[in-house]
C-alpha cells in the first residue's frame, strides 16, 4: 500500500512490537499475526486492568514471571460467545449439512476456538436431536486453558437462559431448551450427558497441526482476529484436515477472500458461511 | 483494486441517528475525496435495512463495511451490527466481537481511536445525537492526533447526551446545526 506515508511509529506501537517479541521469544506465544488494532486495544486494557503504568512495564513482568503468562494469554484471548449465536447458521447446519453427514457411520467434528463451550454444547444438542450424537466424536479446542476449563464445566449464568432458549427455538430446536439444563445458584448447568462425546483440548491455531480428520469444522469469529497470512495458515490446516467434501462453517462476517487457501473451498450456503472442501485438490 | 482512501470522515450517532445521518449524507457532494465510515447504534441485528434507508438520499454509494475491505474514497461504509469496527494501519477494516464497550457494540470510541491512529490529521470525526457518552473518548483521540472534530449542537440534537459528553471531554473545532455539518465536511475535503 504505497500511498500511505510511513510515519515515525508512536512509542506505544514500538512497545507493542517489543511486547509481542518478548512473549514469543520467552514463552513461545506468537501474536504477531493478530490484527493489530483490536490486539492493541486488548493489550492496553490489560495494562490498565493489571495496574501497570505502561506496556513496557507489563513486558518486564512477563519476561521474568512465568506464572503471569496464563492470565496474560487469557486476557488476550476473547472468549466471548453465546449458545446458538446466529440461530440461522445452526438451522442451516441442521437442514443442509446434517442430512449429508447421516451417510457416514462415524463422524468427527472439530470446533476450533470454542471459548466457554457455548457453541459446542449447542451443536451437541442439535446432533442429539438429529440422532447423530452417538456416532460422533467432537473435539472442542482453544488455546486458552482457563476458557477450556470453564467449557468443560458447562455452567452459564442463568440470566442468559432466556436468550439461549429463544436462539434454540430459532435454530429449529425440536424440544425445549430447559430439557438440557438444571438451574441452581443463578446458573444453569448443562446436562452432563451432552459432553460424553466431547473432548476438550488445547490447540493453538498459530502453531499446532493436524490432529483429526473431521467431517465438519466449526470455526466462527476466530479468523476475524487473524491477518491474511495467519488466515491462510489456518485455512490450509482446515483444508488438509477435512475429509474430502468435508464442511467448514465460519463466522457471519468472515470471508475466504483474502487467503489463497480460500480457493480450495466452495460455498454451500453463503449467508450461513458454510463451505465444503473442494474435492479436486489433493 | 484502487488504492485505499487518503482521508476519512468517521461519524458516530445513536438515538435519533437515522434522521441525522440522512440529513448529513444528503448534503455531501458526489465523489467526495474521502472515505466515510458510520457507526449508528441500532440495536437491530441486521444492518442491511439501515444501508437501504441511507442510500435513498445520498449521492455517494452506501454499503456495509466489509471485513478486511479497503476504505474507499467517495464511499459510505456502514458498521455491521454486533461487531466492533476497526481501521487498520493499512486502511482496511477489521472486525471483532470483543466485549461491549460502555454497553455498545459497535462502539464509536473503538472506531474513532483506530481511525485516529491510521489517519492522524487526515481524519474528520463527527459526533451527533445519542443518549449515552460513546464517542467522547474517541473524539479526544482524534483531536490528539490532529484530526478535525465536528459535534452536533446538543441544543438541537434529539438526544443531547452524546454530543454534550463529547464537547465536555474533547471539545470541538465546529459545533454545528445538522444542516451545517455536510458543508463543513465538503469544505474540509476540498
Ligand atoms: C470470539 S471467540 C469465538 C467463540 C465462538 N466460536 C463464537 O463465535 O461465538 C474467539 C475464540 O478463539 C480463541 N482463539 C484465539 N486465538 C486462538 C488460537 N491461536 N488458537 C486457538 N484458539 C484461539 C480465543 O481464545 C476465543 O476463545
Amino acid at each position: 500500500m504505497h500511498n500511505i506515508p510511513m510515519a515515525r511509529p508512536e512509542p506505544e506501537d514500538v512497545e507493542i512490537e517489543l511486547f509481542i517479541r518478548a512473549l514469543q521469544l520467552r514463552h513461545g506465544y506468537d501474536f504477531s499475526q493478530y490484527t493489530r488494532a483490536s490486539f492493541k486495544r486488548r493489550v492496553l486494557n490489560l495494562v490498565t486492568a493489571q495496574g501497570f503504568g505502561s506496556i513496557s512495564e507489563m513486558t518486564g513482568r512477563l519476561l521474568r514471571d512465568d506464572a503471569f503468562v496464563a492470565p496474560l494469554v487469557a486476557g488476550l484471548s476473547v472468549p466471548v460467545s453465546d449458545m446458538f449465536r446466529n440461530p440461522g447458521v445452526f438451522k442451516a447446519l441442521r437442514e443442509a449439512v446434517f442430512p449429508l453427514l447421516k451417510s457416514y457411520p462415524n463422524l468427527n467434528i472439530w470446533q476450533a476456538g470454542c471459548a466457554f463451550g457455548e457453541e459446542v454444547y449447542s451443536l451437541a444438542i442439535l446432533l442429539q436431536e438429529a440422532g447423530l450424537y452417538e456416532r460422533t466424536q467432537i473435539y472442542a479446542t482453544d488455546f486458552n486453558d482457563a476458557a477450556l476449563a470453564r467449557a468443560q464445566e458447562g455452567i452459564f449464568p442463568a440470566r442468559e437462559a432466556r436468550t439461549y432458549s429463544e436462539n434454540y427455538l430459532a435454530a429449529g430446536g425440536a424440544g425445549s431448551f430447559s430439557d438440557y439444563y438444571h438451574a441452581r445458584y443463578e446458573h444453569i448447568k448443562l446436562d452432563e450427558q451432552l459432553k460424553r462425546n466431547i473432548t476438550f483440548a488445547n490447540h493453538n491455531l498459530v502453531a499446532d497441526g493436524i490432529f483429526c480428520e473431521p467431517h465438519l469444522i466449526l470455526c466462527r469469529n476466530v479468523l476475524i482476529y487473524f491477518t491474511d497470512t495467519l488466515q491462510n495458515r489456518v485455512l490450509s490446516l482446515f483444508r488438509d484436515s477435512l475429509i474430502r467434501g468435508g464442511f467448514l462453517c465460519l463466522g457471519n462476517k468472515e470471508t475466504l477472500d483474502f487467503a489463497p487457501a480460500g480457493k480450495d473451498f466452495v460455498a454451500v450456503d453463503r449467508r450461513a458461511r458454510i463451505f465444503r472442501r473442494a474435492s479436486s485438490n489433493q | 483494486m484502487s488504492d485505499a482512501a487518503a482521508a476519512a470522515v468517521v461519524i458516530g450517532c445513536s438515538a435519533g441517528g437515522l434522521h441525522a445521518l440522512r440529513i448529513v449524507l444528503a448534503g455531501l457532494r458526489p465523489q467526495l475525496p474521502a472515505a466515510l465510515v458510520v457507526v449508528c447504534h441500532t440495536g437491530s441485528e441486521d444492518v442491511e435495512m439501515l444501508v437501504g434507508l441511507l442510500k435513498r438520499d445520498c449521492a455517494l454509494p452506501v454499503s456495509e463495511a466489509g471485513e478486511r475491505c479497503q476504505l474507499l474514497e467517495g464511499q459510505v461504509h456502514v458498521a455491521p451490527s454486533g461487531y466492533h469496527l476497526y481501521i487498520e494501519q493499512e486502511r482496511r477494516f477489521s472486525l471483532s466481537i470483543d466485549p461491549k464497550v460502555c454497553f455498545v457494540r459497535p462502539s464509536i470510541d473503538v472506531l474513532f481511536e483506530s481511525a485516529a491512529q491510521a489517519f492522524t490529521s487526515k481524519l474528520a470525526a463527527v459526533v451527533m445525537t445519542g443518549a449515552n457518552d460513546d464517542g467522547a473518548l474517541g473524539l479526544r483521540a482524534v483531536r490528539a492526533r490532529g484530526g478535525l472534530a465536528i459535534v452536533q449542537n446538543p441544543a438541537e440534537a434529539l438526544a443531547p447526551a452524546m454530543p454534550q459528553a463529547a464537547l465536555n471531554l474533547a471539545g470541538a473545532d465546529h459545533v454545528c446545526q445538522l444542516a451545517e455539518i455536510a458543508p463543513v465536511i465538503n469544505r474540509w475535503c476540498a
